[in-house]
């Protein structure tokens, strides 16, 4: 294990995260906030400790498999803490651990809140709540590779371990020009929501974290009742840029090669368009008797289906009141989640479309016992150790969630709550049914609660194994 | 026409043996004395002992002077920088073969590039002639002519078919359509047969119909013509990857049984609509869970000649299923005949088909009217097509007038997208394409069917 190199790459997530407190040190500043200061002694503590950490350069710059899933493991935890120490010195948030699970729940875009009403906040402590989200949503690591230019040819393990999705493709033949690709589109599609919703008559601190919100596919709002208070012709626009943000980047990158043919015939975002329409349709019909016409039922289910699919947890009503049917949909969808490669969470689309064919090759194998055959997607085969590992992310993922299903149960809360409530923040998506629904939230729970929801929205976020990787004793040992 | 080949393989000496007997001078290259020993003592060309690329060799060849370069070694390169160098250096025509799957996609541009005549992928040209036979079960063997209009087609008569001592001049009434028999083979012999002849049972038929007339035929005397819905092959060599592509476009389910698990990996990699099976196509059991008996199409395709033999003949014995056999040597093939094997392909043999079809046209624009030519009738006779292309001897003729040299039947007139069986009163016109089957070897124009 080359620990150094651990460290400086640590390090040099603190120092980014310091850089990053400087946005709403700056909004603080603009809007005359004594909650200012919090961001000032946090990012110098950030800073401190980050120079400290990236002033020796490690002799090896190598890192293998193990060095950077457990570096982006502990870069989250440690970003985590840190981040949270603005709530706690502002006196936002009293108890630290509601501290850390509003700043883990930020930097995973899960959008689970333990605050009850939001509207209180200074901006500059709103506006850091909804940063998180964007920070999180593409990767800090990733934006880390963007920037810096490390030696070896081994950094695809960092982004194989923070990228979200089955299998990691390079855009470009350099880590670090894939790495500024993704953040370029990210960038660029974050601005083009902020210009759009800025025309369309929001004021630009509402459009700046409302488009951090989304392109994270986060979800913290700045009011209380999320999106609801808008105009109609923001919510369709926060709808479709949702729905956008969950695409997989690479459909970007290959749209900016013009490969339009090999970009519209990817499996896996024609699927998640196909899912995505089909559940508006279903639930705009089982809702059209609450609204006054179809088309408002049309756009608010379109709005929830978009938000819940894409794991954004933004809300323009309260859908705990819908029907049975949608509220199923609904909850089925958390699980579906957004693509690969995209800034969402959930167990993706293309991990279900995977598991789906290997159930069709199973069956086949009854009708063929000796049959040789590949899943195929995108007309490739799928690596049989791709779809392995999709098979015992499948278990982990039950196992986890059953886990936490059992720990939530000891607080009494009804099952509907325990189980959405596992199921939002496991999936990186925000509000659940019933007591954590969209006008609810989280501050309910006791503290082990709260910090086996907090293991479980990093779990979802790194997909799992990088954070299970810290808890092998083995990978401690020197030998 | 002087012409040169390339190495002495199967297909080379095929060739050699076709050319020779149409009376061109042919020169042989190989780099194995051994091999051409064989050529100088059975056939009439001469052999140059040397690599086909390098130009001094080729120049011994006589290559400044000659018409035609076919090259058939073993490698697809070799084959193809002699076509070059041939074509840079003296401007003659080339044929190359050239098998490699990878460069069929974009054989058309290597044509064009390299100004070759014509390449030859052997596995794709028999992979073609079965999905051919596939298409059209009832048929042992089928070639074109005129586009797709006419059809050629050979068949085993059964006795269900009731046709046993029925002639030739009643059999267009007993099935009730127009067709023309063209030729018949019983045992060793082939005939070239007149109203007169009697068919019998077991007698290998070949006609010329249309397409629909010939299917109307098989459906009067009672043979199911529906295309095949699935098929098993065994052995997953490249045939079986083109065949497969091939009948997978015809909506035709495909299985694939090959050993080799590498091998399969590849095939499920080439032909993810394919069912592909690991295992060997020679275990009993294994075809059975296939469910053989349900099997509409069997195709052997293995690298064995005896393996395949012998599967076609287990496959017969337990389903209905068409056969088709591949056999890659050539000199048993008598034998073969004789165990009612269903189609056998010999892939060797198609290539210097088509070549030797090539050729022909190729002379076409030379001098002769030759439009295709096929073997049939166990390369014991041909079928050729002319394009009537100016007035000659025999245009606007009663058929019944024409003196013909004996053995030589017209089998029929194309014209301007109909298809006439001819009879007596009917007459060749300018324009038309008429096919001529005969024994006779050589033919080179339509006046060459007159007695002279």
């Amino acid at each position: 294990m080359n620990y150094r190199i651990i460290f400086y790459i640590i390090g040099w997530i603190l120092n980014i995260e310091a850089a990053f407190m400087l946005l709403p040190f700056l909004t603080g500043v603009i809007y005359q906030e004594s909650a200012l200061w919090s961001f000032v002694i946090s990012g110098m503590i950030c800073l401190v400790m980050g120079i400290a950490l990236t002033f020796c350069k490690p002799k090896r710059q190598y890192f293998y498999v193990k060095e950077g899933y457990v570096t982006v493991a502990l870069s989250w935890i440690v970003l985590s803490i840190m981040g949270s120490l603005p709530f706690l010195l502002s006196g936002s948030i009293e108890h630290p651990i509601d501290a850390l699970f509003e700043t883990v729940s930020g930097f995973t875009t899960t959008g689970a809140s333990i605050l009850p009403a939001v509207e209180d906040l200074p901006k500059c402590i709103l506006l850091w709540r909804s940063f998180t989200h964007w920070i999180g949503g593409m990767g800090v690591l990733v934006f880390l590779l963007s920037l810096l230019k490390l030696a070896g040819g081994s950094h695809m393990n960092l982004m194989k371990a923070e990228s979200p999705g089955p299998s990691v493709s390079k855009l470009l033949p350099k880590v670090h020009s894939t790495a500024k690709i993704l953040y370029g589109i990210y960038i660029i599609m974050t601005i083009a929501e902020f210009i759009v919703l800025i025309v369309s008559g929001m004021s630009v601190f509402d459009a700046l974290t409302t488009s951090f919100g989304t392109a994270g596919t986060g979800g913290f709002g700045i009011k209380n009742d999320s999106i609801a208070s808008y105009s109609p012709l923001i919510q369709i626009e926060v709808t479709i840029f949702m729905i956008l943000f969950g695409v997989n980047f690479n459909f970007y990158f290959l749209l900016l090669l013009r490969k339009w043919k090999q970009a519209f015939s990817n499996e896996e975002v024609c699927c998640y368009f196909a899912v995505i329409g089909i559940a508006i349709l279903l639930i705009s019909w089982d809702i059209r008797g609450l609204y006054d016409t179809f088309f408002v039922a049309l756009r608010e289910s379109a709005f929830q289906v978009g938000s819940i699919i894409t794991t954004t947890g933004f809300a323009t009503c309260d859908f705990n009141q819908w029907p049975e049917i949608s509220r199923t949909i609904l909850v089925m969808l958390m699980f579906v989640g957004a693509c690969a490669g995209s800034t969402g969470g959930g167990i993706k689309v293309s991990r279900f479309i995977i598991l789906i064919k290997s159930t069709g090759k199973e069956l086949s194998s009854y009708l063929h016992p000796r049959q040789v055959k590949s899943i195929r997607m995108d007309g490739k085969s799928i690596d049989p150790e791709v779809v392995r590992n999709i098979n015992v992310f499948m278990i982990v993922y039950l196992l986890i969630f059953a886990v936490s299903l059992l720990v939530l149960a000891c607080d009494g809360t009804d099952l509907i709550t325990n189980f959405t409530a596992v199921a939002a923040t496991f999936n990186n998506i925000g509000p659940g049914l019933e007591l954590v629904g969209p006008s609810a939230n989280f501050g309910l729970f006791s503290n082990p609660a709260k910090l086996v929801l907090i293991f479980d929205m990093l779990a979802g976020r790194l997909e799992i194994f990088p954070l299970l990787l810290l808890f092998v004793p083995d990978i401690w040992r020197k030998f | 026409m002087k012409i040169i080949i390339i190495g002495c393989g199967k297909v080379g000496y095929a060739l050699a043996e076709g050319l020779t007997e149409e009376n061109h001078d042919v020169t042989i290259v190989d780099s194995s004395a051994q091999r051409l020993q064989d050529v100088t003592e059975e056939l009439d060309a001469m052999s140059i002992i040397g690599n086909g690329s390098s130009i001094n060799t080729l120049l011994e060849a006589g290559a400044s002077d000659t018409d035609l370069l076919i090259a058939v070694t073993g490698s697809d390169e070799l084959n193809l920088l002699c076509c070059l160098i041939a074509k840079k250096q003296w401007n003659c025509h080339t044929v190359a073969r050239v098998r490699n799957p990878i460069y069929n996609k974009e054989i058309d541009l290597i044509k064009e590039s390299l100004g070759i005549s014509m390449i030859i992928n052997p596995e794709l040209a028999a992979s073609a002639e079965i999905a051919r036979l596939l298409r059209f079960p009832s048929a042992i063997k089928i070639d074109t002519f005129a586009k797709g209009r006419v059809e050629l087609l050979k068949f085993r008569i059964k006795p269900d078919f009731q046709l046993d001592q029925v002639s030739i001049a009643e059999l267009p009434r007993h099935a009730k359509c127009d067709i023309l028999v063209a030729g018949i083979e019983r045992g060793e012999n082939a005939y070239i047969p007149n109203g007169n002849f009697i068919l019998q049972n077991g007698d290998l038929v070949s006609i010329i119909a249309s397409p629909k007339n010939a299917a109307a035929f098989f459906q009067n005397i009672g043979l199911a013509t529906n295309q095949v819905k699935n098929c098993i092959i065994v052995g997953g060599g490249t045939i079986a990857v083109y065949l497969a592509r091939q009948l997978l476009d015809m909506k035709i389910r495909v299985a694939i049984i090959d050993k080799n698990q590498e091998r399969c990996q590849e095939l499920c990699e080439h032909l993810p609509d394919a069912v592909i099976i690991q295992g060997d196509g020679t275990n009993r059991k294994l075809l059975m869970e296939e469910n053989l008996e349900g099997a509409e199409a069997f195709v052997a395709l293995t690298n064995m000649d005896e393996e395949n033999i012998m599967l076609s003949l287990f496959v017969r014995e337990h389903s209905k299923a068409k056969l088709i056999t591949k056999v890659n040597r050539m000199s048993f093939d008598n034998i073969l005949d004789q165990l009612d094997l269903g189609s056998i392909i010999y892939p060797k043999y198609i290539t210097a088909d088509y070549i030797l079809r090539y050729i022909r046209a190729m002379q076409n624009s030379i001098g002769s009217n030759v439009e295709t030519l096929c073997h049939i009738l166990d390369g014991k006779a041909e079928a050729l097509e002319f394009c009537i292309r100016e007035n000659s001897p025999v245009v606007g003729i009663p058929l019944k007038d024409l003196q013909l040299k004996s053995n030589l039947l017209l089998g029929c007139i194309h014209r301007k997208g109909k298809v006439i069986i001819p009879r007596g009163n009917d007459t060749i016109n300018v324009g038309d394409t008429v096919v001529i089957v005969t024994t006779q070897r050589g033919l080179d124009d339509i006046q060459d069917i007159l007695k002279k």
